[in-house]
């Protein structure tokens, strides 16, 4: 419970519209998109304004009320359920793009702005916001940060990290912290941003991002590869990659997927192949065309039944359109989706596929495999129900053989997911003992009360 | 103090459906009512958390979980765009119907639903009655849409400016009609539907022009009346019952090939609604339900798919007049019909459709949400005001009597020079256009 004095505090601060104390309310802010227990929070925040939002981090500091900060809670490692009870903070009121500068290149925004505006904000200015997580309708730019989110453009173009330039965020008690510039070069202080980039909320509080932008790629071409043999399109990968092409997306769906995706979207996929690729190359138009070409072939040479090229925009959407309907496909046939992101060198993707495809024969459990191929980042998505419990212990069982089987190869527990609740009982095995005090040494000295989102990335230690 | 153990068991059979949702949250990036509001519990992962959390015991008192409930345009934008595809507004109103039947119907509704709208003629006396008082309290605002606003400070109508109800109501012009099939060789039953009875019968006039022009048997039975919508969309299944079995019986009397509507949440609850709602009745009702919902199609659907468009006589015209379309969200979102009211418009060369921007996005109405939320309403309403304004229209054509009622407040209050129309109005002037022309 939260003393009347302080929920009063709170309501001067925010208005009383923006305090939510109501059990029916407070139910809604105890879940993301991770298959994980609920938590109902204590209290519910929605600043409107920064000021708001640095005096809330201060009070509960005071108060020793953990915090966690919530952006559309569509993450899938548990990142923002309130572990601890405490206060969950809502950034959806604070969603102004404060600035599009097309001649420096840079957007700077607050941390509830949707990406996938930003990304038509800066295309309308013929600039280029290349992250694109799958939730990028409804997901922040907040939470994007905080997870340091991926998407399928990850092999050319990089990830949430690689456009963060600088951050101001609050720390414990709301003072404001600075690091990084609008300047394509910055080398004053130490890079706090660095370490503030997928933290998940545990080190501070985001107030204003400043992000890269890019020149919009003039030309693009699509295309999909079938196979009948699942080791040729992940050895395709691999050739592709050797070769030193780098497609804009390099995408693997293998058969039950692709079934899914055709019974679902009627898209025409080949429904007897055992995998497909989808590869976008992009840039100036030359480039692209010889690029395109030379995939074709690397294609062909490593057993492609056939290749269909899209021949005009509309067929090029008709390819992202079927790939992109790959995860709603699969959760259709079953009420619970674990959509994992263990990731793995690139090289590694045959591999991984098939050490894939043995868990699920040996867990007895659907398995379906999609994802960023050309990144080592596969999203093998199991379907189940987590009502019937014998198997749900299956599934927790597969979940650790893949994290296992990702690690056996020099890879790593999440790609784009975060660590979250989900995963940071693993953290131990993929880093050491040393790095989780190494890393709650800093938690402890930036967030001596361990208010900041508590429980996450370095909760767990191997007993 | 209630018995929530009992609530449990009744909600237990929504308990599959409810399960389907992976609480992705891709609802939010298509919810009207969340964009105003940025509340989990707006959207429809946060109602169907919450209607999970009435089934896992974790309230004492379901009150709040209901009224969060109610605060919804039950537009079926989140379900159209599921990626489960969970059954949000079948969940949504079978939850209302379970939650009133356990709390009860607010007196208010009592009085509307049950006192009124389940009887069509006390129903019909009462609006009469109000169509004629209506002037001493109103006065006009908007000449061209046609649109009334309160003459002193009423807190009813608060700032609504509002189509008056028609001096006379349909049912009072063309009471019932049976007309053999003509050369389509087809006969339908026309449901009329309240509003379009009540605020627009030229609407219903130009649906029985259109269908004598292509020579379709008309079955208008006497004593129609309310769909049930109303009165389930509050959870009010007893009422809703009554209705359903009402036009059963009068829609018996005589055979037809279609039910046909000029008002897409007609067409949408008996499609949709009635099947849905009589998985429990005795199996003569189902069947007879199921039989006619798939016999129902909108106006614009008949005429597109089983008679065929007539040709206009003339070619384009100069000055055709620029006409934007609003797609109801239970046309395009719960039937997938979008082509064919924009195929009655593009048929009269008297009108160019020039389309607006999110032409599917709600409007805002969400029949009984716009009398309890009507801030709200107004907000979303304004949106679509102004993409219609955007559009450069100067009329704005859409196939649902209670979107054409929404934008006509939203219209007015902007004091625009924009005509709200139906598609099947633009559809009958050209077949006066080409009257005047053979």
């Amino acid at each position: 419970m939260i003393n009347p004095a302080l929920l009063k505090e709170f309501q001067t601060i925010l208005g009383p519209q923006n305090v939510l104390t109501d059990q029916a309310d407070l139910l809604t802010y105890s879940y993301d998109a991770a298959v994980l227990k609920a938590v109902v929070p204590a209290l519910a925040l929605r600043p409107v304004n920064s000021k708001a939002l640095s005096r809330v981090v201060r009070l509960c500091n005071e108060n020793k009320l953990p915090l966690t900060v919530r952006g559309a809670g569509t993450n899938l490692s548990g990142g923002t359920i309130p572990l601890r009870g405490g206060v969950v903070v809502l950034t959806n009121a604070l969603n102004n793009i404060l600035e599009i500068n097309a001649e420096d290149m840079y957007a700077i925004v607050q941390p509830g702005v949707v990406t996938a505006k930003l990304a038509a904000a800066v295309e309308a200015k013929g600039l280029f916001y290349p992250p694109d997580p799958g939730s990028q309708a409804v997901s922040t730019l907040g939470g994007n940060v905080a997870e340091n989110a991926g998407g399928l453009r990850g092999l050319k173009y990089g990830v949430t990290r690689d456009y963060v330039m600088g951050l101001q965020f609050f720390d414990v008690n709301g003072e404001t912290i600075k690091t990084g510039s609008k300047t394509v070069k910055c080398a004053t202080g130490y890079n706090l941003a660095g370490l503030l980039v997928g933290s998940e909320g545990t080190l501070g509080v985001f107030n204003e991002i400043t992000l890269k932008l890019i020149p919009r790629p003039a030309h693009q071409k699509a295309m999909f590869a079938v196979f009948d043999d699942i080791d040729k399109a992940s050895e395709t990968v691999a050739a592709i990659i050797a070769s030193r092409i780098v497609p804009a997306t390099l995408e693997f769906m293998d058969n039950f997927t692709i079934r899914a995706v055709e019974a679902f979207s009627r898209a025409g996929l080949p429904v007897d192949a055992a995998a497909l690729l989808l590869i976008e190359v992009d840039g100036h138009p030359a480039q692209v065309e010889e690029d395109a070409c030379k995939v074709e072939s690397l294609c062909r040479k490593n057993g492609a039944t056939s290749i269909r090229v899209a021949k005009d925009a509309a067929e090029r959407d008709k390819v992202w359109a079927a790939r992109r309907s790959a995860l709603s496909a699969l959760a259709k046939l079953k009420p619970t989706v674990v959509l994992e992101d263990a990731t793995v060198p690139r090289s590694k993707i045959p591999a991984m596929v098939r050490g894939i495809q043995n868990i699920s024969r040996k867990y007895d459990i659907p398995i379906g495999t999609f994802g960023h191929a050309g990144d080592g980042n596969l999203h093998p998505t199991i379907l189940t129900d987590r009502r019937d419990k014998k198997e749900w212990e299956r599934v927790e069982a597969a979940i650790e053989a893949i994290f296992d089987k990702a690690l056996s190869m020099g890879g790593t527990l999440s790609g784009e997911h975060g660590t979250g609740i989900a995963k940071s009982c693993f953290l131990e095995k993929e880093t050491s003992t040393a790095t989780i005090f190494y890393s709650r040494s800093i938690k402890a000295a930036l967030d001596p009360n361990n208010i900041l989102n508590p429980g996450k990335i370095i909760g767990h230690l191997k007993a | 103090m209630l018995n929530i153990k009992a609530l449990t068991i009744l909600m237990r059979e929504l308990e599959d459906q409810l399960a389907a949702c992976m609480r992705c949250g891709m609802c939010q990036a298509v919810c009207p009512l969340f964009s105003e509001t940025g509340l989990e519990a707006d959207v429809a992962r946060g109602k169907l958390a919450l209607l999970d959390g009435l089934l896992q015991e974790m309230f004492k008192d379901p009150q709040g979980v209901y009224q969060r409930l109610n605060k919804c345009l039950l537009c079926g934008s989140c379900a159209a765009n599921c990626p489960s595809g969970v059954s949000v507004l079948e969940i949504f109103i079978k939850a209302r119907a379970i939650l009133t039947g356990f709390m009860g119907l607010s007196p208010a509704k009592k009085v509307i639903l049950r006192g009124m709208l389940s009887r069509p003629e006390i129903f019909d006396r009462m609006v009469e009655w109000g169509a004629k008082f209506q002037k001493i309290f109103t006065k006009p605002a908007s000449e061209l849409i046609g649109t009334s606003c309160a003459r002193l400070v009423s807190p009813l109508l608060q700032d609504r400016h509002f189509r008056p109800l028609a001096p006379v109501p349909f049912h009072r012009i063309i009471p019932s009609l049976n007309t053999d099939k003509g050369h389509s060789g087809l006969k339908v039953l026309f449901y009329v539907g309240c509003l379009i009875d009540k605020f627009f019968p030229q609407v219903a006039q130009d649906v029985i022009d259109v269908l004598n022009y292509h020579e379709v048997g008309i079955f208008m039975p006497q004593k129609q009346g309310c769909c049930g919508i109303p009165a389930i969309s509050s959870g009010d299944l007893k009422t809703f019952n009554r209705l359903v079995r009402h036009h059963l019986n009068i829609f018996d009397a005589e055979k037809f090939d279609y039910l046909v509507t000029a008002c897409a949440t007609c067409t949408s609850t008996i499609k949709e609604i009635w099947p849905m709602m009589a998985a429990k009745d005795s199996d003569s009702i189902q069947s007879r339900v199921v039989e006619i919902a798939q016999k129902t199609l909108d106006i614009s659907q008949f005429l597109v798919s089983k008679i065929g468009l007539r040709k206009s006589v003339i070619e384009d015209i100069d000055t055709a007049v620029e006409v934007t379309f609003h797609d109801p969200c239970h046309l395009k979102k719960s039937l997938g019909v979008a082509a064919e009211p924009r195929a009655l418009i593009n048929a009269n060369p008297g009108y160019r459709l020039k389309e607006m921007p999110e032409a599917d996005r709600c409007c805002g109405l969400g029949g009984s949400f716009n009398l309890h939320y009507y801030e709200l309403s107004s907000k979303i309403g304004k949106l679509k005001r102004y993409n219609i304004k955007a559009s450069g229209s100067s009329v704005v054509a859409t196939g649902c009597p209670a979107c054409m009622l929404q934008i006509s407040d939203m219209l007015s209050q902007f004091d625009d020079k924009i005509v709200v129309k139906h598609p099947i109005e633009i559809y009958r002037e050209l077949i006066k256009i080409n009257g005047t022309h053979t």
